[in-house]
This record gives structure tokens, C-alpha cells and sequence, in this order.
């Protein structure tokens, strides 16, 4: 049985200005230990599918309205706040991409790291902090015995988000959810903060869902990853068949407009126009308009996410009708 | 260098740090920008790479005098822009324009598009009032975006159309030289790769200058005839493009070069990737010495005593480190 099981899940926002369709229809699975990576472009819904499984989305004007999320046999949608409470935070840990916004500004890095550890396990504080200097010190922080009191104000972006991975697994999850870790870092200390998830992953053997738009980082990290598009998974593989044999023309458009993988100064592929407003019903398939092999029944039937070999699923009609 | 239009020689732009109002107290200065040396030739295409706080902002800002120097020059064809009269500057200027990173900011949002781009035209008055619409609908046509949406403003636009706008603002005076300041960075890849289109297309075209900073190495190698690496206000390495990404000589851009993810997972999973400890220290302090010392791995004892000038290495390439010799083969 998987860790993490998310069906059909649909997060809708109710605004004034009309619904937003931000997840429409998700459904994915996470193994115990496995890296999942959702890679997708601002507005996919990547970060909202993973806030409404841990519950951070502001409803209203959010709504969840349909799906279920079955972490280890408990539905996260549906069941009672204090059996959420004792999963969230605990055993589903999660990392933001801003850890200046974050972190408390008024609250001793020590309060922050100790707080999930009063709340869900039975130990003295005294015992809280010995833990949380020893966590400190596993994601490489110097002197953590000293640092522990300071503010985060007093440490580096880097250092800040060495803090939060602690925080998030000071309570030793069995999911991490990340959501753009590194996005706001520089090249190097990306590379630092990526060697450390890996290297936590394998002490603690946590299973880690990786949002990011970055192909160049889901390659090296994940084993699975889905492709996100205007709310709706439209292809998800093994990392190796997604980047030599990806299917889906949004994923192919995607691929074909990294700068690094083509030849230097060669005109980049460019996919037309712009996503699509998700604000409006979107007949058929979302990625239509932009497709340059569309055809009328690309826009008639909203396709589904079909398996064309073992693990490499995605939804373009014309590919599943092996035209293209 | 044949022709160089640009030339910024020993370019040194310092902040002072003062602590309270009344009273202020010295706490030292950042040296932002700390001796550069730098050609620019006519058609180049110049890239400009560095972790944030290396000064690679301010280097752009100190070329379009929108800081002052504190010291050496900036000399466009011929004029030194650091000595220059207020109304000199102010007519050199139209040659030199600048594209920013956020085009969410650097837009009035009060301001349609068409009084955007005509600003530029009535202050320079650079054609006749009754020609403005005129020259502003080919401006527009110029960076692919339709004259009729002449009159919305900026907050109608997507990020990528904002980005064209504001590209078209920087050509509306008919520059010789844009420096763009991380125009993609705000971007997502899809949008990415038509703006870098559009700057690679406007180069070839109109036999434009472009510096092109970003801290994406593989967007900067696409782009580049040339590229420079700073580190802590300094250029520690400078040359061809290819050979830079390639097969780069600078311990720091070696670690640079190997921290970038690579979309391709056998490559990915296989190479060695050099982790640089720490952070990039604080340019109020810079180490003594090399100012990469403390993070380099091949620091020995003359690293923290002599700072190493940037001096050539084999052709078209120089590099600043005293050990480039012994580590070349590494």
C-alpha cells in the first residue's frame, strides 16, 4: 500500500471575480522512502495539491471539493482535526521556499525547533533541546550549542533553510512535502541544500514530494515525477523515461525550451501563447490552444490520465491514439 | 580589443555604512564593485554571472550612472560618463538603457503603454510630437506585442509581455548598448525562452551591445559571446563563453559551473559536483587576500596573503588566481 494516496482531488477558489479551478482532478501516490517531483509552471496548482493535503489552504475563499488523500490509511480530507493534528507536523513535515517568511522573527531559533517536539511527543524540555541542537548540527550548523538561542534574523538564507529542514524533521516524518526550497537560494548553496535532503532522506528513509519548476533539479533528485498543467497531472514517469522519452507536448515543449539542453545561440522552441485562465470551464484538453497538434476532438473530450507502459502515464489524446 | 564601444577601466563603486541620524557613526564601507576592468565591443553580446551580493547589479547601475563611482572611469565612445556634466551624461544616456529584473516594478503601473513609450521619445525629443503614436506602434510591433493594446496598462499583461514592454521602453531611444539586469529570472521557462529570443534576435538586428546578468549559468552560456564572473565586487574570470561553462579555470567558477542541475538524470546522477562550504562572506569584510579563500578548495598559505590580479590564461581567457597554473590539471 502506497504511503500517500491522493484521488480525484479538486481545489476550487471562490472568489468574486469568478472560480478558480487551481487542482482539478489529481490523483498520485507516494511510496514509504520514494521522491515524487511535481514540476510545473507558476499557476499549475503544484503548491496548492500539496497545501490542501496538509490543510494550510485558506478556506474560504478555498474549498476542496471533491478527492480524498489516504495517508496511511487515514483520509487527511475527511477525518476529525485531532486526527489530522497528529499527523501533520508530526509524521508530514513541510519546507517553503521563503525561509525569511517563514520562520518567526520574534521567536529564539531553540523555541521554534522545540515547539513540534512539546506538541506531539511526551518530553521535558530540557530533553527538546538537546534534540534540537543535535538536529541543528545533522543539517550543518557549526556551534549549534551556541547558535540555537539566536534569532533568524542573525542567520544567512542558506543558514535559514538548514533551520527549517531541522524543524521539519526534528518529529523524524515519514513524508516530507517541499515546496521550492531552494528557488530563492543561489547556485552553490542550492547545491548544499539539495546534497542535505538527500542525505536526510537516507538516514531517515522518508518518502519526499519535490514541487519545483527547475527540470535541471528534478533530475537529479526524484525517481518519479508528474508534470502539472493548469490544475491537471498531464503526463507522470520515472524520472529516466521522463527525460529521454517524454510524451506529452506540453512536457516535449517544456524539454525543448531549456537553454542547456540545446545548442548555444540555436533559436529556442518557444510554446505559443499563453496557460490558459482557470478561471473559466476548460472543455477537452487544458493545453488545446497552445498545441500544435490539436485537432477538434482535442478541445470535445477532456482526457484522462492513461497508462501507456508500465509507470509512464499521461493524457494527450492524439498519444494515446498513437498518432504523434 | 577591435572597436570596443564600452570601457570601464578600474571601476570602483563604494557604499558607506553609518549607523543613526543625527550623530552618524562610520561602520565601514561596502566595496559593491571593487576594481573592474572591462571591454565591451560593438555587437557583443557580454555576460555578467555571480551569486547575489557580488556586486553584479551595482556593476550594471554604476555603467548607466545610476550610482556614482568612487572611482576610474566609464568611457563610452571615447566620453568618460564618470566626469561628464549633468547635460552631457543626460545625452550619452540615450545610448545606453537599462532592462530590469522584476518587470512587475520597473513599470508605472499608472502609466499606459503608450505613455511609457512615448516618455522616452518627448524628453530626448528625438522626432517630431506628431510622430510619437506612430513610432510607438513599431516599437511595439518591434518587441511582438500588437499596437492595439497601445492604451491598457502594465497590470493587463502577463509577466512575459511586461518584460517586452519594458524592453521596448529601453529601445525607444535607439540604444547602442542594453544592459539587461536578470530580464528572465521572474520568468518561467516556456516564457523565458521567447524573451531570450527576442534579446538574441534584437542583437543580431539592429547590431545592438547587450551586458546580460543573471545568476543562471546555462541562460548566460545561450546568450553570450563572452562571459565574466565576479565574486565579492572582483572579476575572477573572463572569456569565451563556451570555453568559460566548458571547461572553466577559477576554483569558484569550477564550483559554479558544477552547481548547476543539469536536466538530464544519467548526467546528473554520475558527475562530480564540487560543494562549496558556507556562504559567500559579507563585502563590508572581505577576507584578506584572495577573497575566495576561505571557501576554495585549493587554498594554500599565499592565498591569504596576496590578492591575485586577474591576468591572462591561455587565449581569450583570464583568469584571477595565483594557483591557475598548478590546478589546471585537477
Amino acid at each position: 500500500m502506497p504511503l500517500l494516496s491522493v484521488t480525484d482531488l479538486r481545489t476550487y477558489f471562490h472568489t468574486r471575480s469568478g472560480i478558480y479551478r487551481a487542482v482539478d482532478g489529481v490523483s498520485f501516490s507516494v511510496e514509504r522512502g520514494e521522491t515524487l517531483g511535481i514540476v510545473g509552471e507558476s499557476g499549475s496548482g503544484k503548491s496548492v495539491t500539496c497545501y490542501s493535503i496538509i490543510g494550510l489552504l485558506p478556506i474560504p475563499p478555498a474549498r476542496i471539493e471533491s478527492g480524498t488523500a489516504f495517508f496511511d490509511g487515514t483520509d487527511l480530507l475527511h477525518c476529525t482535526p485531532a486526527q489530522a493534528r497528529a499527523i501533520r507536523g508530526k509524521r508530514v513535515a513541510m519546507i517553503f521556499q521563503d525561509p525569511m517568511t517563514s520562520l518567526n522573527p520574534y521567536m529564539r531559533i531553540s523555541e521554534q525547533l522545540i515547539e513540534p517536539l512539546l506538541i506531539h511527543e511526551k518530553i521535558t524540555r530540557h530533553n527538546a533541546l538537546a534534540r534540537a541542537t543535535a538536529m541543528l548540527e545533522s543539517v550543518g550548523i557549526n556551534d549549534a550549542q551556541k547558535r540555537i538561542h539566536l534569532y533568524p534574523h542573525e542567520f544567512s538564507g542558506g543558514m535559514r533553510q538548514r533551520v527549517m529542514i531541522a524543524m521539519a524533521l526534528i518529529t523524524k516524518p515519514e513524508l516530507l512535502i517541499a515546496d521550492e526550497p531552494t528557488t530563492a537560494l543561489d547556485v552553490t548553496v542550492q547545491a548544499q541544500i539539495l546534497e542535505l535532503i538527500k542525505k536526510m532522506q537516507r538516514e531517515l528513509g522518508m518518502a519526499v514530494i519535490f514541487i519545483t519548476h527547475d527540470l535541471g533539479v528534478v533530475s537529479g533528485l526524484c525517481d518519479r515525477v508528474q508534470v502539472m498543467y493548469a490544475g491537471r497531472v498531464v503526463e507522470a514517469a520515472d524520472v529516466r523515461t521522463l527525460f529521454h522519452s517524454p510524451k506529452h507536448p506540453y512536457t516535449r515543449g517544456l524539454q525543448r525550451s531549456i537553454p542547456s539542453l540545446q545548442p548555444k545561440g540555436a533559436e529556442l522552441y518557444t510554446i505559443a501563447g499563453l496557460p490558459p485562465d482557470v478561471s473559466k470551464p476548460l472543455p477537452g484538453c487544458a493545453f488545446a490552444a497552445r498545441c500544435e497538434h490539436a485537432t477538434a476532438r482535442c478541445t470535445a473530450t477532456t482526457p484522462a490520465l492513461i497508462e501507456l507502459a508500465s509507470g509512464h502515464a499521461q493524457t494527450c489524446l492524439r498519444v494515446q491514439a498513437g498518432e504523434i | 580589443m577591435a572597436d570596443p564601444i564600452l570601457e570601464l577601466r578600474d571601476v570602483r563603486t563604494h557604499f558607506p555604512v553609518t549607523q543613526g541620524f543625527l550623530f552618524k557613526r562610520d561602520l565601514g564601507t561596502v566595496k559593491a564593485v571593487d576594481g573592474v576592468t572591462l571591454t565591451l565591443a560593438r555587437g557583443e553580446v557580454l555576460g555578467l554571472v555571480g551569486e547575489s551580493g557580488c556586486g553584479k547589479s551595482t556593476l550594471a547601475r554604476t555603467i548607466v550612472q545610476l550610482v556614482p563611482t568612487t572611482g576610474g572611469a566609464v568611457i563610452l565612445e571615447g566620453k568618460n560618463l564618470t566626469t561628464g556634466s549633468t547635460t552631457e551624461v543626460h545625452d550619452i544616456r540615450r545610448d545606453l538603457q537599462m532592462v530590469f529584473q522584476d518587470p512587475y516594478a520597473s513599470l508605472n503601473p499608472r502609466m499606459t503603454v503608450y505613455a511609457t513609450l512615448a516618455e522616452p521619445l518627448l524628453v530626448h525629443g528625438v522626432c517630431p510630437v506628431a510622430d510619437v503614436p506612430a513610432r510607438v506602434a513599431e516599437l511595439m510591433r518591434i518587441v511582438g506585442l500588437a499596437p492595439r493594446f497601445m492604451q491598457k496598462y502594465p497590470h493587463e499583461f502577463s509577466g512575459g509581455q511586461r518584460q517586452r514592454i519594458a524592453i521596448a521602453r529601453a529601445l525607444a531611444l535607439e540604444p547602442k548598448i542594453i544592459i539587461a539586469d536578470e530580464p528572465v529570472s521572474a520568468l518561467d521557462v516556456s516564457i523565458q525562452a521567447q524573451i531570450l529570443n527576442l534579446l538574441a534576435q534584437l542583437v543580431r538586428r539592429m547590431n545592438l551591445s547587450l551586458v546580460f546578468i543573471a545568476h543562471d549559468l546555462s541562460v548566460v552560456k545561450h546568450i553570450s559571446d563572452r562571459v565574466a564572473v565576479m565574486y565579492l565586487g572582483k572579476i575572477v574570470e573572463l572569456g569565451r563563453a563556451a570555453d568559460i561553462i566548458e571547461r572553466p579555470r577559477h576554483p569558484y567558477t569550477r564550483a559554479l559551473v558544477s552547481a548547476i542541475p543539469t536536466p538530464d538524470p544519467d548526467v546528473e546522477r554520475t558527475r562530480q559536483r564540487i560543494v562549496l562550504p558556507g556562504d559567500p562572506p559579507s563585502p563590508m569584510n572581505p577576507p584578506v587576500g584572495c577573497a575566495f579563500n576561505p571557501r576554495c578548495p585549493h587554498a594554500k598559505e599565499i592565498c591569504k596573503s596576496s590578492v591575485p590580479r586577474l591576468s591572462s590564461f591561455e587565449a581569450d581567457r583570464e583568469v584571477a588566481c595565483v594557483r591557475v597554473e598548478e590546478i589546471a590539471n585537477l
